[in-house]
């Protein structure tokens, strides 16, 4: 798929500083300006956003039963003072 | 008892206090310290194990904390110290290192097989299991995978993130960009093969 814009090559540079809240105020300035009109970069933002929270939910694994146990039990197990 | 017998029994009770503090707060952070693990490791019984050798060592070494600082990022000091111990140093060379595309790459491929007025932030449910995901993540080079997993699964800043692997915070993050490029397109061939 071809892009719209040349400042759309930018933009994706700018999608991980931006979605980390980690660009500069300027570069927040030319992301924004250039998302307000360009929907192909839009979309591909609202996109990168679900899927940052979707590995998230997707690769968590709650602890298995019995491991908390387990580390409470070395805990217990330590030498006294 | 004198003055000074009290001054220490003093001193050896509010040790105590502080010990077991120390590590009820540490108990506190097994389940974000075995989610963070799993996903480092292959497998939960390696992840199991790894978990068990940080609190053992934690435990042990209580005194090194300073109250007060990221006791998680910690924990993930030591974490990550043993794992690097467990020889897993071998299982990558730097030249293996995959060529990434850019960050558009998945939305352009999922855009692509369906038509590019139809991309849309849901797609990604439709498109992807978790499956997919967490053998993508695993296909990941361990030194990027290090990174994603610390920042996009177990929540720590940049700063942290470098803390904790030891290692200066552009480096972070230029692994951290690598890293989750590499996941897109590990996942971009898991899912639309």
């Amino acid at each position: 798929m071809t892009q719209h814009d040349p400042g759309c090559e930018k933009c994706e540079e700018l999608l991980q500083g931006y979605l980390d809240r980690d660009l500069a105020p300027d570069e927040v300035v030319v992301a924004e300006g250039h998302l307000d009109r360009c929907d192909y970069c839009r979309r591909r933002y609202r996109f990168e956003e679900r899927l940052r929270r979707y590995i998230r939910l997707s690769a968590t694994e709650r602890m298995p039963a019995g491991l908390l146990q387990k580390l409470t039990e070395l805990r217990d197990g330590r030498p006294a003072l | 008892m004198s003055e000074a017998e009290a001054a220490d029994a003093r001193r050896i009770a509010a040790e105590a206090r502080g010990r077991v503090r120390f590590e009820e707060e540490a108990l506190d952070l097994a389940d974000q310290v075995y989610r963070v693990a799993r996903r480092l490791v292959g497998s939960r019984e390696e992840a199991e194990e790894l978990v068990q050798e940080t609190y053992i060592r934690a435990f042990r070494s209580w005194s090194s904390f300073t109250p007060g600082t990221n006791l998680r990022a910690w924990l993930f000091r030591i974490l990550t110290n043993l794992n690097v111990d467990r020889g897993r140093k071998i299982q990558r060379t730097p030249d293996m290192q995959p060529l990434e595309e850019g960050d558009y790459f998945l939305a352009n491929k999922i855009a692509a097989a369906e038509g590019e007025q139809v991309l849309d932030q849901e797609r990604v449910v439709e498109k992807l299991s978790q499956d997919n995901v967490v053998s993508a993540l695993s296909e990941v080079p361990h030194d990027f995978r290090d990174v994603v997993v610390l920042v996009d699964i177990g929540d720590f800043s940049y700063a942290d993130a470098a803390q904790i692997l030891d290692v200066p915070i552009g480096t972070v993050m230029s692994r951290l960009h690598r890293g989750r490029r590499i996941l897109k397109q590990k996942l971009a061939e898991e899912s639309l093969a």
